[in-house]
């Protein structure tokens, strides 16, 4: 009776130091969680910060000659339309480039070799581009096309966008195809249509919205590259369209301009930086809503 | 009606020579378009057969010249032509490291609030800011750095540190030196912003990819969110968290503009966080223009890119083994 007793005022006890342990659990989650909504808020702030900056210095050195006049030297009112004309053509070269083969390499990836040791090969490797240091393809560009060709040109500039197009077209073309059902497939071959026109005509087109995000995502990816422009197309501050010559980009061109001691380029290295970010941003979100509209 | 009758008249089987050769035109064609798709993908490959090569065979004069010293060699000194990689890789690694322990909390804590805390209607929004953070080209955020970042280090940060840890007997060397606010912790400190929302974003389809089932069970045994996010949710995702660290390290091995702009760019190996350095990639950037055709200079630039490549190889492989068998299933 006793021993009842006594093993009966021992879960009392137990309650205290449970509601105590529980307290104590309870405390150590919400510190975590306020932790977690502070690292939150740092993240937050950092993307206000710097576009807060990037709006206040470019605002105020934005102007109407930012974009019809060319790069001047200090003290004599220049802009950046060389520059931003040849980062536009370079672009636009690069993804043309980049975009086909991209898409091709996507397609045999998810239509013709899901598994074979090739296709896992070339995944892999197509993974690795995709994050590899974007200088280094500046350096082999100009191993493999300013070196023989004896100079820097937008070509060069060019084509080192492009290798970095390939990889993100690769990725997204590969699981935009891969989502498709394969009824639509057996459907398309079922009427007797050859494998390329399936692909062609219908999977290409019903994962459209999809390979054109993958597109415009590259773009934005390639629009504010920097480094691989550094060795290829060098920069020109004089004004040139030529795409056999040395190319002016508007990188390259904040690059030089925030890095001098003059007041009026650091301002045109503002407003550049604002408009490139806005049109990466920009960019970014078509791409977001044009994939959810989906 | 009409469009039936049509319809009807065009699938009547056609005389066999017609068969024959639809169909033949259509195996040419099949032959062809997979032809173009393998060698594409084939291209991919030699592509990167080739930056290994190329890197390598630019790199060789430097490499026959110095040999393995050429890596460890802490001497760059373009007038008598020696070089070696020592400090660049040294500094590689450190900002890239510091980056990794400042990012890592950061994005943990991020990627948990995304998944457990956060109410659904912001998750999405949120997510947004965390990947247009991403998105934002390395050269504004060198910019950002070095207007921003930079004046705020040398004139608030960095005196108060070193007033006050800067005189305990063992820190005292790791925060010595004028506060320039460049240098490498201030490298570091960039790098972690721009590498915090890769790991975050990563981290955060991984947590997602838990059953839901399982955080329930835990949750019914009365479990608090953060014991189901360290008992459950963690150990269940634990490789491919470690992917996505490694990838973040990966992007931070390579990148240039942000790191040019804030490192201070000197070839030395200091004991404190606070003094200047290089890494690979800034080196690289701001000493090509120097660099003469044919010159052991830029043989030694291509050396160190041949060194970064073969990092970031080991980084990035290794990353995408941890991160496949939970994201690309």
């Amino acid at each position: 009776m006793s021993a009842t007793l006594h093993s009966a005022s021992g879960p009392a006890k137990d309650m205290r130091v449970a509601a105590a342990l529980g307290r104590r659990r309870r405390h150590v989650s919400t510190a975590v969680k306020a932790a977690c909504y502070a690292a939150t808020g740092v993240g937050l702030l950092l993307l206000l910060s710097i576009l807060g900056t990037l709006f206040w210095n470019g605002f105020s050195a934005l102007n109407l000659k930012v974009f019809t006049e060319v790069t001047r030297p200090p003290g004599s009112e220049g802009g950046l339309l060389n520059a931003i004309l040849g980062s536009l053509i370079q672009t636009a070269i690069g993804t043309a480039i980049g975009t086909p083969i991209g898409l091709m390499v996507g397609t045999y990836l998810a239509e013709y070799s899901k598994n074979s040791p090739l296709a896992n090969a070339v995944r892999f490797v197509s993974d690795i581009l995709l994050s590899a240091p974007s200088i280094l393809i500046g350096l082999f560009v100009y191993q493999i096309l300013v070196v023989p060709f004896g100079g820097f040109s937008g070509w060069a500039g060019s084509v080192a966008l492009a290798i970095i197009v390939i990889p993100i077209v690769v990725r997204t073309t590969e699981d935009m195809l891969r989502l498709l059902p394969d009824t639509l497939r057996e459907a398309v071959i079922g009427l007797g249509a050859p494998k390329w026109k399936m692909i062609t005509l219908v999977c290409w087109r019903a994962a459209a919205s999809g390979i054109v995000t993958g597109v415009l995502l590259a773009v934005a990816r390639v629009a504010g590259e920097t480094a691989p422009l550094l060795f290829t197309s060098l920069g020109n501050l004089n004004w040139s369209l030529s795409l056999s010559a040395p190319m002016s980009s508007l990188p390259i061109t904040i690059f030089a301009y925030a890095g001098s001691p003059y007041q009026d380029w650091i301002a045109l290295a503002w407003a550049g930086a604002l408009i490139i970010t806005l049109g990466v941003l920009g960019l970014n979100i078509a791409a977001r809503s044009l994939l959810r509209r989906k | 009606m009409q469009q039936a009758a049509t319809f009807s008249a065009q699938t009547a089987p056609p005389p066999p020579h017609e068969l024959r050769r639809g169909k033949s035109s259509g195996a040419l064609g099949d032959a062809i378009f997979a032809a173009a798709c393998r060698s594409a993908g084939v291209l991919v490959l030699l592509l990167l057969g080739a930056i290994i090569l190329e890197l390598f065979l630019g790199g060789l004069q430097a490499f026959r010249t110095f040999g393995p010293a050429f890596v460890t060699s802490t001497e760059w000194d373009p007038v008598q032509e020696v070089f070696g990689a020592g400090v660049s890789i040294y500094g590689t690694l450190v900002t890239a490291v510091l980056a990794l322990v400042m990012a890592v909390p950061l994005a943990f804590g991020i990627a948990f609030y995304l998944t457990e805390l956060a109410p659904p209607w912001l998750r999405r929004p949120v997510g947004t800011a965390v990947e247009l953070l991403a998105a934002v080209p390395s050269i504004i955020y060198g910019m950002w750095g070095f207007f921003l970042i930079v004046p705020f280090m040398s004139t608030t940060v960095q005196p108060f540190v070193i007033d006050t840890l800067g005189t305990l007997p063992v820190l005292e060397n790791l925060f010595a030196g004028p506060p320039f606010g460049t240098g490498i912790f201030t490298a570091a400190l960039i790098l972690a912003i721009m590498i915090l929302p890769f790991i975050a974003a990563t981290m955060r389809d991984v947590f997602e990819t838990v059953p839901p089932v399982f955080k329930e069970s835990a949750y019914g045994l009365g479990c608090t969110q953060w014991e189901v996010v360290r008992s459950v949710v963690l150990p269940y995702t634990r490789v491919s968290v470690v992917g996505g660290i490694m990838l973040g390290l990966g992007r931070a091995l390579g990148e240039t503009m942000a790191v040019t702009f804030v490192i201070g760019n000197a070839n030395r190996i200091s004991a404190s966080l606070f003094g200047p350095g290089n890494t690979i990639a800034s080196v690289v950037a701001l000493e090509f223009g120097e660099a003469e055709l044919g010159s052991l200079k830029l043989s030694a630039l291509l050396g160190l890119g041949f060194i970064l490549f073969v990092i970031s190889f080991i980084v990035l492989a290794a990353s995408r083994f941890l991160l496949r068998q939970r994201l690309k299933a």
